[in-house]
């Protein structure tokens, strides 16, 4: 478990990160979302010890950074991760790096060949094992940054971008493997592809200007869309639809003229598809179309990390 | 365990690239060049390796810079320090594997200079043990001369900057004792701070080991410089390191 508590960094006199709070679970797939310099990958760079914290608390199974070195060591030990970019030696080959992180992530020796094996089966290098890590593709890096990442079998995994620079397929299994990964394990990712939280994570943590503004599910996040719920349709010409606004639920009705399609707005927490297709049947209106109206998270993610949300919050 | 993992990985990544070849056969001709034109080797007459050993700080303040000016340079550069401090290591873990590492290369440098030591062995009846405690000495004051440009490399990201940081700083360390530099401030600072100044210099404990003569406090000397910068780059790895 990971629990952050009051956390705060400075760089020089800039406050980067703003008294930032949250736990996250064995089993929990969190994404940290935010715009660019919102402090996400600061907060990863805290969590794995690479930063020390100006104040505030980090504890991770039970253990602090602070306690001792040997904490600090034990901490390090049970987590994997990716950093932005994914760096590595480039100079050596696939093979000799992934030996090389078996090596100092102490691996028993009689382990090291099988847990290379695995993970290169798991992220698909086999093509590129003796290559040296300066002539991969950017897709190729990012797996093997993957692959370092996860050759411990790590109880927590931190992976900051990690589908960034792949293509369409590459991310479908980054994905997958993930999702296959989560089980016993607790990871955290930060992207900028809204998407992929909803196909990805169970959690969601927004951070803007280095605050918290948002934690909670990616279904939660969704309905903090206006649209989420509404129920949108199309006329076949003009008709009367006030009817509309009475059903039970119905908060609010819009008629967009140029593209003809009306948008229904269901009270919070209701659902009022069943309805409106049940009033338009009844009604006999001159509907060409009904269907849920798409919620557009990049609406959302703008909403939430603008200045005024933050002001309110 | 950890510091030995560092260490075969920053061997192997020197021994793997052209550089290391390169940076041997530089100090071999170099130091080849000083001991048989500028040291007069045949023309002394002295079955000894002084003209070999005299021109050492000046060779190491040329060479050394080179070859530590990508240690923390690159990694910052090209942010695998990111990853290496996020493995269960310490800093000062990384930093001994690297030191070693590279300390290891002066050493090989300096033991493929034998054919001088057998030549004046055939020419002459030298005293070796003179001739190994002058090689031990000057062993030494490599890895001070590394030490401090292993700080000088934590500093920036640059290769450029960090070798030529390294190198005024390395020509402070030996000029503060050359009676060329002391005697220019001889009329106006008092003759006991000069002297203490002197006393710090790489090139006033130098001199008797190039003679042979390796004391316990000129062996300390080196010791503790080399502790000294490895701690001050340690230091600075540890505020500049997410810069």
């Amino acid at each position: 478990m990971i629990s952050v508590n009051n956390l705060c960094k400075h760089f020089d006199k800039h406050k980067v990160i703003d008294n930032l709070s949250f736990e996250i679970n064995t089993g929990e797939i969190a994404a940290f979302l935010g715009p660019n310099g919102a402090g996400k990958s600061t907060t990863m760079k805290m969590l794995t010890g690479f930063l020390k914290p100006s104040s505030g608390d980090i504890t991770i199974n039970d253990k602090r950074y602070t306690d001792s070195n040997k904490s600090a060591i034990a901490i390090k030990s049970s987590i994997g991760y990716l950093p932005e970019g994914a760096p590595a030696y480039s100079e050596m080959t696939v093979y000799q790096f992934l030996k090389f992180i078996t090596q100092i992530r102490k691996i028993p020796k009689p382990k090291r060949a099988q847990a290379i094996q695995s993970v290169v089966e798991q992220v698909e290098l086999e093509k590129v094992l003796d290559k040296q890590i300066e002539n991969l593709s950017k897709g190729f890096k990012r797996r093997v940054g993957i692959a370092q990442a996860i050759i411990h079998d790590p109880e927590i995994l931190i992976l900051d971008e990690p589908t960034d620079g792949l293509d369409p397929n590459q991310k479908y299994q980054v994905r997958e493997l993930i999702k296959n990964l989560a089980k016993d394990k607790l990871i955290i990712i930060s992207t900028h592809i809204l998407e992929e939280v909803t196909a990805l994570c169970n959690r969601v943590i927004v951070i803007s200007d280095g605050k918290k503004c948002f934690d909670d599910s990616p279904e939660a996040l969704r309905a903090m869309s206006p649209y989420y719920n509404a129920v949108s349709l199309k006329l076949s010409y003009l008709s009367d639809i006030s009817g509309l606004l009475e059903l039970d639920g119905v908060a609010e009705m819009r008629h967009d003229k140029e593209t003809g399609l009306v948008t229904v707005f269901p009270e919070p927490g209701k659902q009022i598809l069943s309805q409106v297709s049940t009033h338009i049947q009844l009604k006999h209106l001159p509907v060409d179309m009904v269907f849920p109206h798409e919620v557009k998270l990049d609406d959302v993610f703008r909403r939430v990390t603008s200045y005024s949300f933050l002001e309110n919050e | 365990m950890t510091i030995w993992t560092i260490f075969k990985r920053e061997l192997a990544s020197f021994i793997n690239s052209t550089v290391a070849y390169l940076f041997i056969f530089i100090f071999l001709v170099i130091s080849g060049v000083c001991t048989f034109l500028l040291g007069s080797f045949y023309e002394r007459g002295q079955a000894d390796l002084m003209s070999f050993f005299n021109f050492h700080p000046w060779l190491y303040l040329l060479l050394v810079p080179a070859l530590s000016m990508r240690t923390w340079s690159e990694e910052r550069n090209s942010g695998s320090i990111e990853l290496v401090m996020t493995m269960p290591v310490t800093t000062l873990q990384v930093m001994i594997g690297k030191f070693v590492a590279l300390w290891f290369i002066l050493a090989i440098c300096l033991l493929l200079t034998f054919p001088l030591v057998t030549s004046v062995n055939y020419l002459g009846e030298p005293d070796n043990g003179i001739i190994m405690a002058a090689y031990l000495g000057s062993w030494l004051m490599a890895g001070a001369f590394l030490a401090v440009g292993m700080c000088m490399s934590a500093i920036t990201k640059s290769q450029v900057i960090a070798f030529i940081l390294a190198l005024v700083t390395c020509f402070v360390l030996v000029s503060m004792g050359s009676p060329l530099i002391t005697n220019i401030f001889q009329s106006w600072v008092p003759s006991i701070v000069l002297d203490n100044i002197a006393s710090f210099s790489f090139l006033t404990h130098y001199e008797n080991i190039a003679k042979g003569v390796l004391s316990l406090n000129n062996i300390l000397y080196y010791l503790a410089s080399i502790c000294f910068w490895l701690f001050a780059g340690y230091r600075i790895i540890e505020i500049k390191k997410a810069d």
